[in-house]
């Protein structure tokens, strides 16, 4: 039986095939979606900041891309992952409200969500094979097991899969 | 000492519920002049909430809602943001312009009155917020965006978590005859400017 395993903010699982998981509603938060073709062990990971480091609140690892990517890889080995086989796809990292240029840093939150989360995935050497970053709208995402499929959904930009 | 929203008390809470009060009583006695007629206010219910709990409240991460953000600048710094869903949007707007549009679609117009809506109601508690506390506070220009609600809560959301894992949010229930409009207001203030709110409201532990 399929199950659908819901990702919440902040959070992150990993399943084995032929489960899904989704998050829904990522705006500024990404989602990370990592893959072992081989073994079908898909992780997901919904991030809501780029870094643990510059925080005090740091207690959830799940919050920070860093700190999130880094536990989200583990549990793929602890599944029976092989590190070298894991590639990402990556979504979400929109600017929902702008104020011009007097917008503060925290304004553009999802445009550093999704470097750090890039600049993370390249150091520890996780090809991206596909993104759907950046905009100003929302997305609903599920992430296939059986297939690595990323879909994303939206409201009135469309329905992809990536 | 830096004070987080796990420290809220149930005193600060009666003070932001109070504040809540005072300010939607504001906002809905503007609304009334701008439409000329009667608005009736529900007591405001102030909570405080998990992140993830506020997504529901709202009828779940992908119910399409409107949120008008703002940026408060002044003593203390932080943002609103004021979130409503579609159906009260559309009942906000028809109040405004005097008609009975059923669509759920949002024209120019629509939003350009959504956002001076969001901006009265804003400026009201603000401004409570600014004469109960002595503090100057002032209001940004209103960004208004209309998507998953999931989307829209993931920017205060965002702010909050660089200090705390809840919010507070402060509902208020507006209606006019048998048109209700439900509005959530969100309180954001910077890390360090809640010592500084709360302090100035004499309720600082």
């Amino acid at each position: 039986m399929q199950r659908v395993i819901k990702v919440g903010m902040a959070d992150l699982k990993v399943v084995i095939e032929p489960d899904v998981l989704t998050t829904l509603g990522l705006g500024s938060c990404v989602g990370i979606a990592l893959y072992d073709k081989y073994k079908k062990i898909a992780g997901l990971a919904h991030i809501m900041l780029p870094s643990s480091q510059q925080i005090k609140n740091n207690s959830n690892p799940a919050k920070f891309a860093d700190t999130a990517i880094e536990l989200l890889i583990q549990e793929m080995l602890n599944q029976g992952a092989v590190l070298s086989r894991i590639s990402a796809k990556i979504a979400g990292g929109s600017q929902m409200f702008s104020f011009g240029n007097n917008g503060s840093d925290l304004m553009k939150i999802g445009y550093r969500n999704t470097v750090a989360t890039k600049e993370i995935l390249a150091a520890s050497k996780i090809p991206i094979l596909s993104e759907d970053t950046g905009g100003n709208h929302g997305r609903t995402i599920e992430f296939y097991s059986e297939t690595g499929d990323l879909l994303v959904k939206t409201i009135g930009h469309g329905v992809k899969t990536i | 000492m830096s004070f987080s929203i796990d420290d809220l008390n149930n005193l600060h809470l009666d003070v932001l519920r109070e504040i809540g009060n005072i300010g939607s009583g504001n906002a809905a006695s503007a609304l009334a002049k701008m439409i000329n007629k009667r608005i009736d206010m529900a007591v405001p219910i102030v909570q405080i909430l998990p992140f993830e709990g506020v997504a529901a409240i709202l009828g779940g991460e992908e119910m399409v809602v409107a949120g008008i953000y703002f940026l408060v600048e002044g003593d203390i710094s932080g943002n609103i943001m004021f979130l409503l869903d579609i159906a009260s949007s559309k009942v906000l707007t028809n109040m405004l312009m005097g008609r009975e549009d059923m669509s759920e679609e949002f024209d120019e117009m629509d939003r350009s009155a959504l956002q001076e809506v969001g901006n009265i109601l804003c400026g009201s508690y603000l401004n409570s917020l600014s004469a109960l506390t002595g503090l100057n506070l002032k209001l940004s220009v209103p960004s208004l965006c209309i998507d998953m609600a999931g989307a829209i809560l993931s920017v205060p959301a965002i702010q909050f978590s660089q200090t705390s894992d809840k919010v507070v949010l402060i509902e208020t229930l507006l209606s006019e005859g048998s048109y209700k409009v439900k509005g959530n207001f969100f309180l954001i203030p910077d890390s360090n400017s809640f010592d500084k709110l709360l302090e100035s409201l004499g309720v600082y532990m």
